[in-house]
């Protein structure tokens, strides 16, 4: 009898899969994206629906024209981690179209246009944010404050369907900026930092999210919840994380002790904006970011930076998703720079000393 | 003990518990047996007998052939049928030259040579030859000639016999049972060992899941002034060379150096009884343990079966193995596929195992999405993903640069790949290509030293030609002779 021999070992396996790990991280967000969708109701979730089937649409699209297997492909889930947080990415009231338009460059142009899955060199999630950001700068900076499902004043059913589908509500009466923004708009005007943060609501309340903002900008706790549970799970380390926020609460703090009229502390920018859901969830995707643990600290620290910098000195008041993208072209460069010692050689790859046992 | 940290390693599912309380049993006398002439890493062994040749349990078969090479011997007395090319217990499935030995079922002792009296009295050199004579290989899979390892203390001195009981492949239980079933006779021969090599100690590294192991090693290794237990924690791959060594001394092995460099030599528990049974018995190595285990084997165990009996018949003895997806020789993570259960058991066999769909857990690959658990998986501070990602370009140089050469394939980053990459068969893809590359090189190299040297002697051929031709057009008599002589 002969058996068959056309692959070496091992004959064994962990039982990971991609599919497994993708699940995971959803997972790990549903906690945090129920509540984003209770707190701002219905037209968030017709948004969330709408990004997502967009995504899955475009994702079933381009594996066809590359000849693949789209159930394969969608079941494997990636493309729905990048559906989910782009839609945590939008702002909630924001109109079905911008939902469409940035998932098509999203998983159009931002993955599969580099090769697909585990091609792709940006963080699709953020392409498609940044892409209708710069493009509807109006739509995409229109917030409302929460208005919590079945709340005095939340829109209905019917009238959700109307901000979303509909030809919009008008806005301005409503709309509001996000804290960072507001912060930001206050200093042009001469408010220094300290005092416009004072306007804003307490940091608690800023933590669960009582604010206008994206969807993914509230509950951080729940937000941080799933990110340990990532961290458990062994699907994150800690290292990009604790890199970014470490990075953002100390340039934070450290800049609006010298100069508090210019600057908003380093807790502020831990809970506002996208820091803990970026840090957690987007900034540690793995095919845009490196691969050691030493490239992710020094990924982490990097998207910390650009992040603070952004978000004190550039126009944008939201910098995570430009920070991110910056950082995911330097993430092949981190690969190299921080490739791990070789057992019995030096960083630089000299054989070690020879040592004696005694 | 005070013990080290490993680079990087895997917790596999270690499956042991289908063997590890299954006491040791002697396979009945196969009819006829196999034994190929290469068991070993080295020459092929030359045979001393021919068909027709009646001889005794024990007795030479075929020689041990160059400096690293190791003998062969009849693991039952009978007659030998043939020296014929029959399909090795290799991948390759190509034949190789193999004895094949009929048993009469008497299985008689030949004369063996005598027992060394007072081992540790005797010079090194004599225990040496007494391995090499009992034609003693690594029985822990690598199936080196154990007398040539045995010497490394020759030209180093060496501190310490780091007995490898670790056994982490998962499945394998041979050498655990060994040592709770045999703990005298292996810290004996260790001793013996640590004597042939001139390394005043023994520590024995025993993983943490074989606590009566362990119990039983320290029980023999109390009577003892020279052996020590160390408990390693049990995580693949404890059991390499240089990942034991570390994790017991904490030194790490210099790349191109050997741990004997730093005065450690590393030998496995199988052996150490080997030469135990060789030193005090006088008995050539002609059987082994082998762990007979997977989902698919209805009764797995732990075997003693002679050398050369063929994997369907030991198969067969543990129930058959009906819905194997996979038959492998040794353990599931380095183990060597088998093309066909028509081979036989050889000296490096430590398992034979039939996996099913369930356990092998194969799919199809899908495309590397950088997680980067190979990279924490690697024993050896390797990036599997990126070496993978330039062999599939064909980029040899770029992998040999971040280090394909120092990949073990000890298989821990193709174990944790979510998406199923055959990493390992990348790795063993680049090293046959570097080693074709290699030979090729140098056979260039020696084709164009060849060549030069010819067109050199034909330059020298020409010249003188020339020179002659031009002294026979000169007037000189004298010249026009000696020309003549050189020019036909």
């Amino acid at each position: 009898m002969n058996t068959v021999v056309e692959k070496s070992g091992p004959y064994t396996h962990g039982g990971n899969s991609i599919q497994r790990t993708m699940f995971t991280v959803l997972a790990a967000l549903v906690p945090a994206t129920l509540f984003n969708l209770y707190l701002f109701g219905w037209p968030a979730i017709f948004l969330f629906a709408v990004t997502m089937a967009a995504c899955v649409a475009f994702e079933a699209a381009c594996v066809r024209i590359g000849d693949g297997s789209p159930a394969s492909a969608i079941g494997n889930g990636s493309v729905l981690i990048t559906g989910w947080l782009l839609a945590l990415s939008l702002p909630p009231w924001a109109p079905w179209w911008v939902a469409v338009v940035a998932s098509a460059f999203a998983v159009g142009i931002a993955k599969h246009a580099f090769g697909g899955l585990g091609q792709n060199l940006f963080n699709p999630a953020m392409v498609g944010r940044v892409v209708v950001l710069v493009s509807f700068p109006v739509q995409m900076t229109a917030f409302v404050p929460p208005k919590p499902l079945f709340s005095a004043g939340a829109p209905g059913f019917v009238e959700g369907l109307g901000v979303t589908f509909g030809r919009g509500v008008n806005l301005d009466g409503l709309s509001a900026a996000s804290q960072l923004g507001f912060v930001k708009s206050e200093l042009t005007r001469g408010v220094p930092a300290h005092q416009s943060v004072e306007h804003l609501p307490g940091l608690g309340e800023l933590m669960w999210g009582f604010h206008p903002g994206s969807m993914g900008e509230t509950a951080v706790p729940l937000l941080l919840l799933g990110g340990l549970f990532l961290m458990w799970r062994k699907v994150i380390t800690w290292h990009i994380p604790v890199g970014m926020l470490g990075t953002l609460l100390l340039l934070g703090t450290v800049f609006s002790a010298i100069d508090p009229g210019r600057h908003a502390d380093g807790l502020f920018h831990l809970i506002s904006g996208a820091s803990v859901l970026g840090a957690f969830f987007i900034a540690t995707d793995y095919v845009t970011s490196p691969v050691s643990n030493g490239g992710r600290l020094a990924f982490g620290i990097g998207c910390g930076l650009l992040t603070w910098i952004i978000r004190t000195y550039a126009g944008y008041p939201e910098g995570f998703a430009f920070a991110i993208l910056l950082m995911n072209a330097m993430a092949p460069l981190l690969d190299r720079a921080f490739r791990p010692r070789m057992f019995g050689r030096t960083l630089k790859g000299e054989p070690l000393p020879l040592g004696k046992f005694k | 003990m005070k013990l080290f940290p490993i680079m990087g390693g895997i917790h596999p599912e270690h499956r042991k518990d289908l063997t590890s309380e299954k006491a040791i049993v002697a396979l009945p006398m196969p009819a006829t047996l196999f034994l190929p002439l290469q068991q070993h890493i080295g020459e092929p062994a030359a045979p001393t007998v021919e068909a027709g040749y009646l001889v005794k349990k024990g007795e030479l078969l075929a020689r041990s052939d160059g400096a690293i090479s190791a003998p062969i011997h009849a693991p039952t007395s009978g007659r030998i049928r043939a020296i014929a090319e029959i399909t090795a217990p290799h991948p390759s499935g190509l034949p190789m030259p193999t004895i094949i030995l009929e048993s009469d079922g008497k299985d008689e002792w030949t004369d063996l040579p005598p027992p060394i009296d007072d081992p540790f009295a005797a010079p090194p050199q004599s225990i040496r030859d007494r391995v090499a004579e009992c034609g003693i290989v690594g029985m822990g899979g690598a199936t080196f000639p154990s007398a040539v390892k045995l010497g490394l203390g020759t030209q180093r001195k060496l501190e310490v016999l780091l007995l490898n009981g670790a056994e982490c492949e998962p499945y394998l239980t041979c050498d655990d049972r060994l040592m709770r079933e045999y703990a005298d006779e292996v810290i004996d021969g260790a001793r013996i060992m640590a004597h042939a090599l001139g390394a005043p100690r023994v520590i024995v590294a025993i993983e943490t899941n074989k606590p009566q192991a362990i119990e039983a090693m320290a029980k023999a290794a109390a009577a003892t002034d020279n052996v020590a237990i160390a408990k390693v924690p049990a995580r693949y791959p404890m059991g390499g060379e240089r990942q034991l060594t570390q994790a017991v001394t904490g030194l790490e092995t210099p790349a191109r150096k050997l741990t004997a460099d730093m005065g450690v030599v590393v030998h496995n528990v199988a052996t150490a009884r080997a030469v135990h049974d060789a030193v005090r018995l006088g008995r050539p190595l002609i059987s082994r343990i082998v762990t007979v285990s997977g989902g698919a084997v209805p009764n797995p165990g732990n075997i003693e079966v002679p050398l050369g009996v063929k994997v369907s018949e030991l198969l067969a003895f543990c129930g058959g193995a009906d819905g194997a997806a996979r038959f492998v020789s040794g353990g599931p993570m380095m183990g060597q596929p088998l093309p066909s259960l028509d081979v036989p058991v050889v000296k490096g066999s430590s398992g034979i195992l039939a996996l099913t769909r369930a356990e092998t857990r194969e799919s199809e690959p899908q495309p590397c999405i950088r997680c980067g658990s190979c990279i924490a998986a690697c024993p050896c501070g390797l990036v599997p993903m990126q070496m993978a990602a330039f062999i599939r370009a064909e980029k040899m140089a770029e992998a040999v640069r971040i280090g394909v050469q120092d990949c073990v394939s000890c298989g821990s980053c193709t174990y944790v790949c979510p998406s199923h990459i055959p990493l390992v068969q990348y790795f063993r893809y680049a090293k046959g290509r570097l080693a074709t590359q290699d030979r090729e090189r140098r056979k260039n190299e020696q084709t164009k030293a060849l060549v030069e040297a010819r067109n050199a002697r034909l330059e020298r051929l020409a010249m003188a030609r020339r020179d002659a031709a031009a002294r026979a057009r000169a007037p000189q008599p004298e010249a026009a002779q000696e020309a003549g002589r050189i020019a036909p």
